[in-house]
Formats: structure tokens, sequence, C-alpha cells
């Protein structure tokens, strides 16, 4: 017999309310329940990063969590960055400037993870960024356009002008 | 893959969790989940009941009581990393937490999750075996008992928990304000699991010579080793390099783990060049704390 729980969580400020199976992973619940089909399943094991998701602000790996864990918690997700369906955030838009992306799979992960780290750091250096990208594994880019993409966020977020594309 | 079918049970007292797994059959206990909730994807592991630990405010916490430093069990990576306790205390923690895992899993994992899954590279399980008299504290609805890691420790990756115990703290003497420390660790990629890792502690005497020192090896044997040899042929010697090559040179080992990537001599090797590396770095540590007091 599955094991049900009801559960209420905030997910980029909208409130759900669902009843799941226990053994049900947070990102299976995110993309199954609720239909928010943009953080990616990799590895299921916690080693790729691509269901990086934030919970009360700090990233974890959503597949090692139950969705049942989460009950009460406030999640944020890479469909809560963009300000609205036609425009993107700073971070967003430097990915896309600086082909921070290529097939796509890891970058709700990495976007994500860049969110937490430059919110608590938005000075931080390219020896950081690369230190907490360590965590999301990217099989396309190389990393070289994910940092350019972090390092000109974080100009952007301390409010200074961005660099001429392809000057960074 | 999905975990298997179990029973999920979220108690939010250490009473209600340890009656529950004092009477349930085929429990697990989960804490941060970083280990455990890979195995149950895998469906290697398939518990009928699984107790989770994270409700447990009373399970969490740093204090620093009677010249020691006391962490429960539930205390996650990333409070110990960012403490402001642990950097003025303990600081080889930070240091070797640097090493475990990513920003992600160190949000989530444990330090009493790190003990009970107990892999031989694991970086908080050498931290707690360099510290003398550093004892694990375990309780179930019989009491409480306060063991030494070499207690715990059973064999590879298993510990001597009876299935109706819980570790609730771990708790690490201090060594004084000025101790230097380091932890090297060789891993294939950052944030891999160690091949080798070494924590050093080192005390200097006034004259600047080593007053006490103290080195586990993990990721060579099943469990982090003491080396007890290395150790007391540092006491009295200048700490220079002539002292960190005799140490490495003196290293003990019963029966090095070998396996399809790594042989047990490139271990040996790595722990040599590690524990001179961390001496040295410790040393320096020691200086340097001395001379900012």
């Amino acid at each position: 017999m599955p094991d049900m729980r009801r559960i209420s969580v905030r997910v980029n400020g909208k409130d759900y309310d669902r009843e799941v199976e226990t053994r049900l992973t947070l990102v299976d619940f995110l993309r199954h329940e609720l239909r928010l089909t943009g953080t990616h399943v990799g590895c299921e094991h916690g080693v790729c990063g691509a269901c990086t998701v934030l919970v009360d602000g700090i990233s974890v790996r959503s597949c090692l969590m139950l969705a049942v864990q989460a009950n009460g918690k406030s999640l944020e997700t890479v469909e809560g960055l963009a300000p609205d369906a036609r425009s993107l955030n700073p971070l967003q838009t430097a990915f896309w400037e600086n082909h921070g992306l290529q097939c796509g799979f890891c970058t709700p992960g990495v976007l994500m993870t860049l969110t937490e780290h430059l919110r608590a750091h938005p000075d931080s250096t390219e020896a950081e960024i690369r230190d907490v990208l360590s965590g999301n594994i990217c099989r396309c880019t190389g990393y070289e356009g994910i940092v350019a993409a972090a390092l000109q966020a974080a100009r952007l977020m301390r409010g200074e002008a961005a660099q001429p594309r392809g000057h960074a | 893959m999905k975990p298997a079918l179990f029973k999920y049970h979220d108690p939010d007292s250490l009473d209600e969790a340890l009656a529950l797994i004092g009477t349930l059959d085929e429990a697990r206990v989960l804490a941060g989940g970083q280990s455990l909730m890979p195995m149950m994807n895998f469906r290697f592991v398939q518990p009928d009941h699984l107790i989770d630990l994270n409700r447990i405010a009373e399970l969490s916490g740093i204090a620093i009581e009677n010249g020691a430093i006391r962490i429960r069990a539930m205390t996650r990576q990333r409070d110990i990393e960012f403490s402001a306790e642990v950097a003025r205390h303990c600081p080889i923690l930070q240091a070797a937490l640097l090493h475990v895992g990513h920003r992600q899993t160190r949000n989530r994992g444990t330090i009493g999750g790190s003990l009970c899954h107990l892999d031989p590279s694991a970086e908080l399980v050498n931290c707690i075996s360099v510290h003398d008299g550093a004892r694990i504290e375990v309780r179930s609805r019989r009491g409480r008992r306060d063991l030494a890691l070499t207690e715990f420790a059973a064999g590879f990756m298993t510990h001597s928990l009876a299935p109706d115990e819980i570790v609730t703290g771990v708790t690490l003497p201090l060594w004084g304000a000025d101790h230097g420390y380091a932890f090297a660790e060789c891993a294939r990629r950052k944030g891999d699991f160690a091949v080798t890792a070494v924590a050093a502690l080192i005390a200097l005497d006034r004259g600047g010579r080593i007053a006490r020192a103290a080195i586990s090896v993990g990721g060579v044997t099943a469990c982090p080793v003491r080396q007890a040899a290395a150790e007391q042929l540092l006491v009295g010697q200048e700490p220079d390099a002539e002292a960190w090559r005799a140490a490495a040179a003196s290293l003990a080992f019963n029966n090095p783990l070998s396996d399809a990537y790594i042989t047990a001599e490139y271990r040996l090797h790595l722990a040599e060049v590690l524990v001179r590396r961390a001496l040295a770095a410790a040393a320096d540590k020691a200086k340097q704390r001395r001379a900012d007091a």
C-alpha cells in the first residue's frame, strides 16, 4: 500500500497543496505533480546537479530530498527567475550573451546554484565561482561561458555596467 | 530509479525517534540523505520504515563545553563550515569540509550521517580520528553509550551500533588556541571521495619545537588510522623537512585497500606525500597563529 501524506509548499511565490506518496522525490514532485518541468532530472543520485533547486534560499539536490521533506517550505526553481514570460533576469541574460549553455540540460541547476551564490557573494571572484560550480556537471561548454556569464551577472548585480560582449 | 515502498516517519523529538527505532523492524534512519537517498534511489537499500530525523531540533547545534566541542548529529556540514565557534576552536573541521562534496551536498549533509555511512575516505570521520579522546554519543531507549571511533567502526562501511541505537552527537577535545592544523587530500576530481586524505594537528612548545602531534590517514584502510609511531617520533623535534620525512617514513597500515582503479601501493605512496605536506602546513599554521596572537 502506498504511504501517502498531504503537503503544502510555496514554489516561486505560489502556494500548492497536494497529496503525495512519501517515497516521491522532490524533483519528481515538481515535474510530475506541479508540472514545473524546468528542473531537470539527471543522475538521480546526487552527482550531476541538474536538479538543483533552492529550499528556503539554500541550494539542494532535489533528487536527494523527498517531497514530504519540503512540507511548509518555500522553494525556488528556474521558472521563478525571469520577471515575466517575455524577458530574462540579469543572470539569464548573461548566459544568453556569453554562450553559457549549449544543450541546456544542466542549465536550470547551474542557474539555481549561481543564484544562491551570487545573492550571498555579489563580489565573487572567478575562483569562488569555479569552486561552487564544481557541484554541477556540464558536458557541453567546458564551463568557460558559464564562468564568464556568472562574472558578468555579478557585475550587473553590483550595479556596474556590463563589459561589451566578447571583451569580458 | 526511484525508492522502493517504505513507511515514512518524521518524529519531532528524540524520544519519539528512539521509540520508533526501538520497535520497528527493517527501519533506517534518514539524516541529510546525501548517501542514503542515492542508495534508496538505486534500490541498494530498501527499508520497510524510514525514520526521518530532520524535524528534531534538539539533534542540531554546536557548543563549546569543558574544553571540548560538541556537535550534535544532525548539524549540517554547512553549519559547521560557517560556524564562528568552529573557526576559532576547531578549524581543522572547516579545512576538511572544503573537500567534502559540493556546496549543494554540504547544505544538506550532516556530521552524524557522514559518521554512520563510514566511507573509508570520509573527511569528517578522519577529523574525529585525529582527536584523542573523541567520543561518539549513541542513544537508545535503553540509555546512552559514548564510544571511541575505534569502538564505533566495526569494518568497511560498517558501524557497531545495535539496531535500536542512533548517533546523537560527537565530542572532540580542543587543542588550545594556537595549535596548527592541516587537511591534505588527493581526489580524482574536486568533491570526489578522496583516494587518500590526511588530517594533522601540531602544537609547538615555547622554544618552537614540536610538543605534540596527531596524524590520521583516511582512504588507505577501511577506517582512518592514527599513526602513533610517527607522532611519537615528532615530539621534541624541530618542525622541519627532516622531521616530516622521518614521520612519513614510519607510517603503518594493516591491509591497505586495493581496487580496480587504485592499487594499495599508490595509496601508500600518497599517504607518505600527504603526511609530509600536512605536517609542514600544520606547523606553518601553528607559527602563524602564534604570531597573530
